[in-house]
Order: structure tokens, then sequence, then C-alpha cells
């Protein structure tokens, strides 16, 4: 059963990586491709996070992945909003 | 079936490492091309993972990829109009660097071809794990990097400090950027005591497990380059008088050490029975922060004695 709930999360995070992949290549303009590559690092790595640590059975592996997920968001939610402003700021001198 | 899977994850890998290698090579954009070159390096610790050498694993990862993909950008900022330089082939050497660089794969390639069909378990490995009881700590990669073959390490650091002094000495110190807005300001807040203490962590871990003193220092490393990116134009190194004595501090540990060994029993770098973990962590420590204030000065770039401490209309990040 865990492994089944585990899988699909899987699954399904890999999803959000595969549409956020999708519309970094695809999207128009900087600021809607951030929009894009975010869901994949929030959600989808979440997602991915959780069902590797439902499916390793293990709750210290879980709370590790746990630890790298928040890890990222962090780093990747600053990252975007700098990319953002810097774009922004080049828009505004132009 | 499980093995085809990872079969295929391994094909996958190696035809996007190649794959990105010549990208980051052929991209007529500079700045893309080193931005190539951090994938290339995230890639290949991916690949040293698999390969189940999680020591150089964690070192592409932190050295190849995240700090020289660092220094790649602060020489880019330095001149941002820094062209390709043409092409080999444009002045008529070219035809003689790529026969020379082919000859260079040809040999590269007999020896892997050599060491792979001709002497696949030539003894080595059972050899150093026979040795390991008596190497001070229980992974073998530290026991050949800081006992069996000492002397190689010890030789490495003393590169790396004269690779240093030629930076220093090349000229005036990089301007620094202007201070950092609340976000990047808050996460370095939050990452830089997470940093110090994987650091630490790692330096400890590396007697039984992978890590140690090029990766620890790395990421000592990693938190002065994001302190310098906040802004702050010393990156948190200590005073001139300090900065120089942690930059020779490997160095001298190791050569305190092996004079000791020479009076005690004989032989260059020997260590005396039964002190051989101890002095392991000792030249370590060492080389840890003397790895880091390399790294974090050769980031900084130039002679250290006159950092320009007044913000500058620079951008505040690399990218």
């Amino acid at each position: 059963m865990n492994d089944v709930i585990g899988l699909s999360l899987v699954f399904i995070g890999v999803g959000f990586f595969l549409a956020g992949s999708i519309g970094l290549l695809r999207l128009p303009d900087l600021l809607s491709r951030l929009h894009a590559l975010t869901k994949a690092d929030n959600l989808g790595l979440g997602l991915l996070a959780l069902g590797l640590g439902i499916l390793a059975g293990d709750w210290l592996i879980g709370l590790k992945l746990f630890l790298i997920w928040l890890l990222v968001m962090g780093a990747g939610a600053a990252a975007a909003h700098l990319i953002a402003g810097q774009a922004l700021r080049r828009e505004d001198s132009r | 079936m499980i093995i085809d899977a990872w079969l295929l994850l391994d094909l996958i890998l190696a035809l996007l490492v190649l794959a990105l290698g010549w990208a980051s090579l052929a991209s007529p954009d500079l700045k893309r091309g080193v931005t190539l070159f951090i994938a290339f390096g995230m890639l290949l610790a991916l690949i040293w993972a698999r390969l189940r050498a999680p020591d150089l694993a964690l070192a592409e990862a932190v050295i190849g990829a995240g700090l020289t993909g660092a220094l790649l950008l602060s020489a880019l900022r330095d001149d941002p109009g820094l062209e390709r330089p043409g092409g080999p082939g444009r002045d008529g050497s070219g035809w003689w660097l790529g026969l020379l660089t082919l000859a260079l794969a040809g040999v590269m390639g007999w020896a892997l071809t050599h060491a792979l069909v001709w002497h696949p378990n030539s003894g080595q490995a059972q050899a150093i794990a026979a040795a390991l009881p008596e190497s001070g700590v229980s992974n073998p990669v530290t026991a050949v990097l800081l006992n069996f073959r000492a002397y190689d390490t010890f030789l490495e650091l003393a590169v790396l400090l004269v690779a240093v002094l030629g930076i220093l000495a090349l000229g005036p110190a990089r301007p620094a950027y202007r201070p950092a807005g609340p976000v990047l300001a808050g996460l370095s807040r939050w990452l830089l005591p997470l940093l110090v203490v994987t650091a630490g962590y790692l330096l400890w871990v590396g007697a039984h497990a992978p890590g140690g003193a090029f990766q620890a220092g790395a990421l000592l490393a990693a938190a002065a380059v994001l302190l310098r990116l906040a802004g702050q134009a010393d990156a948190g190194l200590p005073g001139p008088a300090a900065r120089r004595w942690l930059l020779v501090a490997g160095v001298a540990a190791f050569i305190a050490v092996g004079l000791a060994g020479l009076l005690g029993s004989g032989a260059f770098l020997q260590y005396p029975a039964g002190w051989a973990g101890s002095l392991i962590l000792l030249i370590e420590s060492a080389a840890t922060l003397s790895i880091a204030v390399t790294l974090a000065l050769a980031f900084i770039g130039g002679r250290q004695s006159e950092i320009p401490v007044s913000p500058v209309e620079k951008e505040s990040t690399p990218c």
C-alpha cells in the first residue's frame, strides 16, 4: 500500500517537473518562465521528497528529504526573486 | 529488469554529459558557456555518485561546479565585454592543437582500456583494505589521501598555495558588490550557519565516511563567496596577518608532522604507531582552513591590503 502511495506521489512530482521544463522552454517571457520553474522546484520536489520518504519507510530519511526540500525552496525562491528583480531593473533602465 | 533501467539511466547521463560539455565549449556567448559548464559539473557529480564514488561526487559538486563556476562568473564580471577568442584554426595553429588533443585523447583511451580490460583488479583495492586498520581512519579514500599517499596531498596543498600567491600578485582586488537587498541578505543569514556546520561535519566525518578537508574547505569558501555577493567586502575573512597564517596553515601542518616523523621514526610523514588518527585530523583541520581561505581569496582576487570598501555601482549578483 505504501509503495503505491509513494510511487504515485513520485510520478505526480515528476509530472510537475515535466510541466515546468516544458514551460521553461515554451513560455514567451522571463517572468512567466520563472513562474513555471518555481512550480517544479516547490511542489514537484516536495511531492518527490514525500513520495521517496514513504518509499524509504524510514522517518529519519524522510526528515532529511524534508529538510532538503526546505533548503531548495528557500534558495529557489531567493534566486527567482533576484532574477526577476534584475529583469525589472533592466526594463526600467531601457 | 532493474539492471536494464539503471543501464538506461547511465546511458542518458553519459550522452548528456558529452552534449553539455560540447555545448559549453561551443557556445558563442561566454556567459551561456559558463552556465552550461556549471550544469556540466553538477551532472558529473551525479555520474560520480552513480559510480559509487561519493567522495569525488561531493568534491566535484562543491569545487568543480560551485566554486569554479563562481570564479568563472566573477572573471566574466571583470570584463563583461569579453568575447570568445578566435577559435583554433583561424591563425594556423589550430591544426597542431587538434592533432595534439586527439593524440592525448588516444593515449587516455588506451590507458583506460588497458586498466579495464587487462588489469581489472590489480590488487590495489585489496592492498588498501588490508592496510586500512593501521591507517588511523576507516574511510579508505581518506586513508589513501592522508596516510598512504600523504606526500601527494602535501604537494597538492603546496600547488594550491603557489596558485593563490600568483592570484594575489596579479593586481588590486576586485571591487566589492553593493550591499544586497533584504532577500539575499536574509538568505545568507539563514544559509551561513548551515554552511559552517556542514563544513565541520564533513571534516569530522571524513575519517570514516565520504568527506574530508577539500569538501569542507570548499563549503567554507562557499560561505565566504555568499557573504561577498551579499555585499561584505572582506567576505567574512579575518585581517591580513591572520589570513597569511591561515593560507599556509595546511602546508605548515604537513611539514611539521612530516619533520616530526623524520626525527621520530626516520621517514618523512611516517606517523608514529597509534597517533595516525589524531595527526590526520590535525592536518585535515589545518588544510580545511587553508583551502577555504585560498578559494575565498581566489574569488576576491588581487592584493588584499587594498580591498575597496566603498560600494560600487555594479550588479549585486553575477547572474
